[in-house]
């Protein structure tokens, strides 16, 4: 199974991501269980949503503690949430920011992990030149695409697609497909670093 | 055809499907999409024909329904929580005028403190007044378990609560086959009712009834609800060959055959039992799991004969019953009652906690070892409770459990801190 931990703030979409990564799951005949953790919804306060992946039916119910990937739609929920909780030393990690790991304090962090699993990534930047907004969800959808190939990018498109209708729907399948190819150059440099 | 969707959407699309023709409700979180999604298919003419009523309260959607289901139509509401305890006194008059309101409950917690996530105290706080209540363990056996919960109200003239975990189903997304028209209508004929308001045939119902009658027509009520132990298990069998695929019934074992310890419980934390007896299996425990379907009527004697050679059963409960302890443990102990078992109460996953895999295992690895208390709520912060009772011995005017508790850990609550 291939858990995923979404962390955002109520009106990022962190939800729908969920929701959509479970979409593209299916699409491609997997099983995928998506579900959210909020509070009494408040735009702007905390939430999770988690997705599990995999090959046969999924029963368990619980939160997922122990994520394979971990997606962060907004970085100051660093200071508030303790978001890298239970995460695999082998985990796969997609922050929503413009800074690198050392901006955010998180140099030494980084150190216990698999360096080239973890990323910085301008979603929001992403998601406005190509959506016109600045809800980052889908973009980072692609970012988790190229970064872990859980999902192919057509399925994410195919889920997108599925989820919304007209330009919303060509405009966050654009921010997904730039998000994963701004991924693909990024581990590019980092194994040539 | 298998698709990938929330729990609430398949409800609603499988009510649809059913033909609901009066649809009063009113929003409570976590059963709002459910409604909401009626709402609309109803405005798009995708669910006609029917009527949607936005009412002022769940006392009048009950109340709603009842009229509606009086005059003959297919009725249905859902809610959850303190609209459940608003409606109360509804309830009880649409199960004891026998009306086959189908009802959906998204499970949550009731307060005071408030509280919106999910465990059984609402729908167990009502376990007495009459309606059938089923349980399911998934999204699919929860949208299956409403077309077999019209058509056995509707034979039996009563109403069904369909319980289904708030957020850890409703708001779930994972695949689900829903049935064609065809199936459901081949399934679920239109509805004939048993006793009809017809200005053309004027009657009355809902009559007084003193002391010379009341004790017969509860007698009766109490009757024809435990046909439903004999009825439910044929409409499983013959939805079952419809769909192509087993439906609830009134129990579900899990490697229970050769079990010592059985876990038994309601609901969706039944996947996560049902991963973690796999676990306690593969290292070689002799543990398994039973899923209690229809807790009303209750299947003594089916529980019994499920557990005849259990060593120990652990009831795993999201109610607790101030003063008691176990609800449904107090069931399964008269289903065993007499028999050298013994029973456990498990409190757990009250107001949202999550019920992990961990924790299971834990717990069932000491009950394994005869070392379990009668009572347990599970991965209770006794720390947490310690702090408030001293501060409750150091001083008289120590204020309120919850506030106190929450700034204890951390959480900063309403109001001034």
């Amino acid at each position: 199974v291939f858990q995923v931990r979404i962390h955002g703030r109520g009106g990022q979409g962190a939800v729908t991501a969920a929701e959509l990564l479970s979409l593209a799951a299916f699409a491609r005949g997997r099983h995928a269980q998506a579900f959210p953790s909020f509070g009494s919804e408040r735009t702007g306060a905390p939430v999770l949503a988690f997705c599990r992946i995999d090959e046969r039916e999924i029963r368990t119910r619980e939160p997922v503690s122990q994520p394979d990937a971990l997606i962060v739609l907004d970085p100051t929920l660093l200071h508030q949430v303790d978001v890298f909780g239970g995460l695999r030393p082998d985990g796969y990690v997609l922050i929503n920011s413009v800074r690198s790991f050392a901006q955010l304090g998180l140099a030494e962090w980084v150190g216990g992990f698999a360096r080239e699993r973890l990323l910085t990534v301008p979603a929001s930047d992403l998601a406005r030149e190509h959506a016109g907004q600045m809800r980052p969800n889908a973009a980072l959808l692609g970012a988790l695409a190229a970064l872990t190939a859980v999902v192919s990018l057509d399925s994410v498109v195919h889920a997108i697609q599925m989820r919304f209708s007209g330009r919303l729907a060509v405009a966050n399948a654009a921010a997904a497909q730039a998000c994963f190819a701004f991924v693909e150059r990024e581990r590019e440099a980092l194994s040539h670093a | 055809v298998l698709e990938q969707l929330e729990g609430s959407r398949a409800v609603a699309r499988t009510v649809a499907l059913c033909r609901a023709e009066v649809i009063p409700a009113y929003p409570i979180s976590p059963q709002t999409h459910i409604v909401e999604a009626l709402s609309a298919m109803v405005k798009t003419g995708e669910l006609a024909p029917c009527e949607f009523v936005n009412v002022e309260s769940e006392y009048a959607a009950m109340s709603v329904a009842i009229g509606a289901s009086a005059t003959g139509a297919r009725a249905y509401t859902a809610t959850a929580s303190q609209g459940l305890l608003y409606m109360a006194e509804a309830l009880y008059n649409a199960s004891g005028l026998g009306l086959p309101i189908v009802m959906t409950l998204a499970n949550r917690a009731i307060g005071a403190p408030i509280n919106i996530w999910n465990d059984h105290s609402d729908s167990m706080s009502q376990r007495d007044c009459g309606w059938i209540q089923l349980y399911a363990e998934s999204n699919q056996e929860a949208a299956d378990m409403h077309i077999l919960a019209f058509r056995l109200a509707e034979e039996l003239s009563l109403p069904v609560m369909v319980c289904m975990d708030g957020f850890i189903l409703t708001h779930a997304y994972e695949q689900i086959d829903l049935p064609t028209q065809r199936q459901v209508d081949s399934f679920l004929p239109a509805f004939q009712p048993r006793q009809v308001l017809d200005p053309a045939e004027p009657v009355t119902i809902g009559a007084m009834v003193g002391p010379e009658a009341f004790t017969e027509v509860k007698y009766l009520a109490h009757a024809k609800q435990m046909q439903a132990l004999d009825l439910l298990p044929e409409l499983s069998a013959e939805l079952a060959v419809t769909l192509g695929r087993d439906t609830c019934g009134l129990l579900r074992g899990y490697r229970v055959e050769d079990a010592q310890t059985v876990v038994v419980a309601l609901g969706s934390v039944l996947g996560t039992i049902e991963d973690t007896v796999d676990e306690l299996r593969a290292r070689g425990e002799k543990v398994g799991a039973l899923g209690i379907k229809a807790f009303r009527p209750f299947p003594l004697a089916e529980v019994r004969a499920a557990l005849a050679h259990v060593e120990r059963v652990v009831v795993l409960e999201k109610a607790l019953a101030v003063g008691i302890g176990g609800i449904v443990s107090q069931n399964v102990r008269n289903a065993l009652s007499g028999m050298s078992a013994d029973v456990y109460t498990v409190i757990a996953g009250l107001g949202g906690r999550p019920i992990t895999k961990a924790s299971l295992g834990r717990l069932l690895g000491v009950a394994q070892d005869d070392a379990l208390a009668p009572m347990t709520f599970l991965d209770l912060n006794v720390e947490l409770v310690e702090r408030e009772l001293a501060r409750t011995r150091q001083c008289r005017r120590s204020g309120p459990h919850a506030e106190n508790m929450l700034r204890d850990i951390g959480v900063v609550a309403a109001g001034a801190v």
